[in-house]
C-alpha cells in the first residue's frame, strides 16, 4: 500500500504500524514526534498504530532555529 | 541600597543566565555548541522541522545540546496561522522533551512582525492545553497585557524586526510593558550587538533572546561571550540604579583647595 511520509509517497507493507515505519526508515523514535492525518500519535502508541492506505504521516524533530 | 537579584524563574524553572539563545544560522553543530557555551545561556530555542528520511546518518542537534543540560524551548517559527502554530506546538510537545513553546504566529514575510490577533487566540488555546507559552509579540503594551491575562508564562516583545540587528527601537514602549506586567518580559528579536542587550537589561527586562546577533557575527563565539557579559552588565546596572540625567555639567573634583 502507499502512504505519504513527510510529503513523499512511499510504498509500505500492508499492516505496518508506526514503529515499523520508523525502523524501516532508520529513525530512532526517542527524538522525533509523529503525526498521522494531522493527529499527534503518542510515543507509547507507535507499536500497534496500524497505517492505512493513503495516510499522511509527518515525522518531525528539532533543528537549529530561533530568531532569523 | 543594594538590590538583590534572584534568578530568572519561568514555569517553575530557574535559570542561571538571563540570556536565551537561538540555534539557527550556525555553520555547524560544533559552532552552535561552542557559541551556546560561551553565551552562558541555559535555555535554547529550537525549530520543529520534518526529519530528513532520505539521510539516515544525519546528526541531531540534541546530540550537541543535551536536554539534561539545557532547557529546550521549541518554537513555531515560520507559522502564519493559529492552526499551523498550534499543530507545531503539539508536535514539539510529543517529541517528549518540553511542554514549553515559543509561540510565533507571523503576520507578514517581509517584516516577520507577529499577527498579534492570531497570537492571542493561539496563546489561549495552548494555555488551555497545558503548554507553558512564550509568545513573540510586538512592543504593544495593550497586547502584552492581553497575553498575560490569557495565561502566557512570559511575554517576548520585539525590540526591532527579526534578524535586523537594529537594536532597541522603542525603549519607552518596553518600559511601559515592564511597568504594566507582572510576568517576566524577555526581549526577543532585534538585538544587534552587546550594547543593545545591555540597554534591554538596563530598562529592567527580565531577559533577552537572540540568535542572529551571535550567529551572524564575524566571530560568533566571541560575540556570544560579549552577549553573556552585556546581559549581566545591563542587569547589574539596572539593579544598581543609574544616576539621574542632567542637562549641564557637574564637576566630579572638589571645588575647594584650588591652587591660586
Amino acid at each position: 500500500m502507499c502512504v505519504q511520509v513527510n510529503g513523499a509517497r512511499r510504498e509500505v507493507p500492508a499492516g505496518l504500524d508506526v514503529s515499523g515505519l520508523l525502523s524501516a526508515l532508520g529513525v530512532a523514535p526517542e527524538r522525533v514526534a509523529v503525526e498521522v492525518n494531522l493527529a499527534v500519535i503518542e510515543r507509547g502508541q507507535y507499536g500497534g498504530f496500524i497505517l492505512n492506505e493513503g495516510d499522511q504521516v509527518e515525522i518531525i524533530s528539532f533543528v537549529g532555529g530561533g530568531r532569523r | 541600597m543594594n538590590r538583590n537579584d534572584g534568578p530568572l524563574v519561568v514555569g517553575g524553572v530557574s535559570f542561571r543566565s538571563r540570556l536565551i539563545v537561538g540555534t539557527g544560522k550556525y555553520v555547524s553543530f560544533e559552532q552552535t555548541q561552542k557559541a551556546v557555551e560561551a553565551s552562558g545561556a541555559d535555555c535554547v530555542t529550537v525549530a520543529v522541522r520534518r526529519v530528513n528520511i532520505l539521510d539516515r546518518h544525519q546528526e541531531n542537534l540534541l546530540d550537541y545540546l543535551n536536554p539534561k543540560t539545557y532547557k529546550i524551548l521549541p518554537n513555531t517559527a515560520g507559522c502564519y496561522t493559529v492552526d499551523e502554530a498550534c499543530r507545531t506546538a503539539r508536535l514539539a510537545r510529543a517529541a517528549g522533551i518540553s511542554d514549553w513553546v515559543k509561540l510565533e504566529v507571523i503576520g507578514d514575510p517581509k517584516t516577520l512582525f507577529p499577527d498579534n490577533e492570531a497570537l492571542l487566540e493561539a496563546t489561549r488555546i495552548l494555555v488551555k492545553e497545558g503548554f507553558v507559552v512564550f509568545p513573540y509579540v510586538g512592543d504593544d503594551p495593550i497586547m502584552a497585557k492581553k497575553l498575560q491575562d490569557a495565561g502566557a508564562a512570559v511575554v517576548m516583545p520585539l525590540a526591532a524586526p527579526i534578524g535586523s540587528g537594529l537594536g532597541i527601537r522603542n525603549p519607552h514602549n518596553l518600559s511601559i510593558i515592564l511597568e504594566t506586567l507582572s510576568i517576566p518580559v524577555i526581549v526577543d528579536a532585534g538585538v544587534g550587538t552587546a550594547s543593545d542587550a545591555a540597554i534591554a537589561m538596563e530598562l529592567g527586562c527580565d531577559g533577552v533572546l537572540m540568535n542572529t546577533a551571535i550567529a551572524a557575527a564575524q566571530n560568533p563565539i566571541q560575540m556570544a561571550e560579549a552577549m553573556n557579559l552585556a546581559v549581566r552588565a545591563g542587569r547589574l546596572a539596572y539593579l544598581a540604579g543609574r544616576m539621574p540625567k542632567k542637562r549641564y555639567a557637574q564637576a566630579s573634583s572638589p571645588q575647594d583647595g584650588m591652587i591660586e
